[in-house]
């Protein structure tokens, strides 16, 4: 039995002895008075009938004098009865009700449901630890995604609006610290349908305590957290096989990308992109001198991008002493006019507003607008909650630390063969980037591209698996569109991973064979027409002979006589 | 001395004694038989049933079980006197006057049970 229903049973003791004397006292008192019946003979109540009247007294129904009129002494047991049991039924629903409304005991109450719901899941989940920003943008990619999450928050505000938020698959939230082992358990750590752990929690520390418990709990788990020092990020990844972000650096390395390679971070950004998300054009900013304004943790890892691909900065910040910002670094916080002209606004080509305050970095571009209105502006937003203002100041481009972080998780989850593709790609050269991002233009609808893995094998992928087996396809013959073979479908296959080798945009001859590994991107809608042709055998063999037939075994055997 | 141990097993104890007191003579003889005496047992079988909520060891678990066939016996015990005496047309004889005084026969057993039960509790209480 669980904990809960004990707690219940043992604060319910009192009330219920209360009730069960109550009935007892008045029941044998009314067995004891003597009364009269009809006939004015001495008659003894029994305890059917006693039980009886106590039973309509004391629910207050009140049906009278049964069977025969009381007597004077009965009539003063009734009065003593109907006050007993009256303060006895209060007494008791009363204490009922305050258990019930007992904060402690309906916190237990809903970890009880909670842990109820996360032993129930039947379907694989990902165990999220943090429900901010970031947390928060990943869980409803992956809710639209139909992947459900746990998550695990201590701030009671956050835990809300999850539950306010309407997903397709609710995910379950729990208020509790993901520093504690036992909640992590309850969250259901060990479960068997917990495919991964996410630690995103604001604190380094809780992060670690987070990994550290997935290793010892369950080693098969793969974690994900995101640290912020470097120290915390080496002893994650010391023990176990622990992927690790750090924000600042994940969000510094793609801003500097979309300023020395706009055609890889476009690339970069699709393909991290959510499902349905709406595309964003290319941006191509010129080359030439940059102001960055905050030289804070995000700046100096900024700088650093920026610099190994030879562009110029100019920082401007407050404190440049404490934050042993590069020589040369104009002092001043950016939002007057005088800073930003020190600091060579009419020269520069573009303009980044790095600091961690939104306000600043609003008024730091206004500013900047105000004094060279061509000025290529890129504003780093850091709360969610002031996206509408953001949106409405029409920047070119606002990076958002949330989403940035989020997309590139969501990505690592979804298909590992996504940052396989990421990271062979990185070595080309923006032109590369480029011709990818208008071929990709060509294949997809105003949305991001949808990115789906095919894996040959027996149980995701039956008749593609047999058809590799039995006379060998080709790439282009999975490309054909199955509606009319003569056409190609829309889709552009991104990588082959055969074994260890990774083949980047592989050739159309190149012959697929069993548990090789594609990843493919198109549209949406493509996706399935695909799906359709790697799932069902007479489509393939439509794929690949331009015959149809008919799927029923006695069918095939027939033909095969003839 | 604690006092709640005192009030658990002047209970458990005292439902045994009514249901033996009960239960003893003649098995077809009412005249032998005081319904007071069935429904202090009944009573008092409930109480000790709801002292023992709540108890999350495994002998509490047992206590609970054996309470709650005691209690079962007793109330069966009760209702077949309340159907002889009122309902069925034959009255109290002496089939009904068996039927009751077997039940409570099994919830003696069950209260036996019990009593074992606490005894050997306290036995393994070395204080």
């Amino acid at each position: 039995m669980p904990d809960i229903f004990y707690v219940l049973l043992r604060r319910m003791r009192a009330p219920l002895i209360v009730l069960i004397l109550m009935y007892a006292v008045s029941v044998l008192g009314f067995t004891l008075i003597p009364g009269q019946d009809a006939e004015g003979q001495p008659w003894h109540m029994s305890f059917f009938h006693a039980l009886y009247v106590v039973s309509y007294t004391a629910s207050t129904i009140g049906f009278g004098e049964i069977p025969y009129a009381f007597t004077e002494a009965q009539r003063l047991w009734m009065v003593f009865v109907i006050h007993l049991t009256v303060i006895g039924w209060l007494y008791s629903i009363g204490s009922l009700l305050t258990v019930l409304q007992d904060p402690a005991f309906r916190r237990l109450r809903t970890e009880y449901a909670f842990q109820r719901s996360v032993k129930r899941l039947r379907t694989p989940f990902y165990l999220v630890c943090g429900y901010g920003d970031t947390g928060g943008i990943l869980v409803k990619a992956l809710a639209d995604e139909g992947i459900k999450s746990v998550v695990i928050d201590r701030d009671e505000n956050r835990i809300n609006e999850l539950e306010l938020n309407d997903y397709i698959r609710r995910p379950l939230g729990l208020l509790a610290d993901a520093a504690k082992p036992a909640v992590l358990e309850m969250a259901g750590i060990t479960h068997n349908y917990c495919v991964g752990i996410i630690a995103l929690t604001d604190s380094d520390q809780t992060n670690q305590m987070v990994a550290l418990s997935a290793y010892l709990l369950n080693p098969d788990l793969r974690v994900l957290a995101r640290v912020e020092s470097a120290e915390a990020g080496a002893n994650i990844r010391s023990f176990g096989k622990n992927e690790v972000i750090d924000p600042f650096e994940t969000f510094a390395g793609r801003l500097a990308m979309a300023i020395h390679s706009p055609g890889m971070y476009t690339l970069f950004t699709w393909m991290t992109g959510v499902p349905h998300e709406v595309l964003r054009e290319p941006l191509f900013p010129e080359p030439g001198v940059w102001i960055l304004s905050g030289y804070g943790r995000f700046g100096k890892a900024l700088c650093r991008h920026l610099q190994q691909a030879g562009i110029q900065m100019q920082v401007i910040e407050t404190d440049p002493v404490r934050t042993n910002a590069p020589p040369g670094t104009i002092a001043g916080s950016g939002v007057e006019a005088s800073t930003l002209l020190d600091a060579g606004l009419k020269r520069a080509v573009g303009i980044i507003a790095g600091t961690d305050n939104d306000a600043n970095n609003l008024s730091i571009l206004m500013t900047a607008r105000e004094l060279k209105p061509d000025i290529f502006m890129v504003a780093r937003q850091n709360q969610r909650d002031n996206g509408i203002i953001f949106d409405k100041a029409n920047f070119n481009l606002i990076m958002k630390r949330g989403d940035v972080v989020a997309h590139k998780i969501f990505a690592l989850l979804r298909t590992p063969l996504i940052s396989h593709f990421l990271e062979a790609v990185k070595a080309r050269d923006d032109d590369w980037a480029n011709l990818l991002v208008s071929r990709i233009l060509g294949v997809t609808t105003d949305e991001v591209p949808y990115l789906w893995e095919i894996k040959i094998n027996k149980t995701r992928t039956p008749a593609l698996y047999k058809g590799c087996l039995a006379h060998g396809v080709t790439l282009r013959d999975l490309l054909r569109d199955p509606r009319k073979r003569e056409a190609q479908l829309p889709v552009i296959p991104l990588l082959l991973k055969r074994q260890e080798q990774v083949m980047v945009l592989p050739d159309a001859d190149t012959g697929l064979a069993v548990s090789d590994r594609l990843l493919m991107c198109a549209s949406y809608p493509t996706s399935h027409d695909m799906q359709w042709a790697t799932q069902n055998e007479n489509v393939l063999h439509y794929l690949l002979t331009g015959q149809e037939t008919s799927g029923g075994d006695v069918w095939r055997r027939l033909l095969r006589y003839c | 001395m604690n006092s709640e141990k005192v009030i658990f097993g002047f209970f458990i104890l005292l439902a045994l004694t009514l249901n033996f007191g009960f239960f003893i003579g003649d098995i077809d003889n009412i005249a032998h038989h005081n319904v007071y005496e069935l429904f202090a047992a009944l009573v008092v079988s409930l109480i000790a049933t709801v002292l023992k909520f709540g108890d999350r060891t495994h002998l509490g678990a047992i206590f609970l079980a054996t309470s709650l066939v005691a209690d079962l016996q007793l109330l069966m015990a009760a209702l077949i006197w309340g159907y002889a005496a009122h309902i069925s047309p034959a009255g109290m004889d002496t089939e009904a006057t068996v039927a009751v005084v077997s039940f409570s026969g099994g919830a003696l057993l069950a209260n036996i049970v019990s009593v074992i039960l606490l005894v050997a509790e306290t036995m393994t209480v070395r204080r």
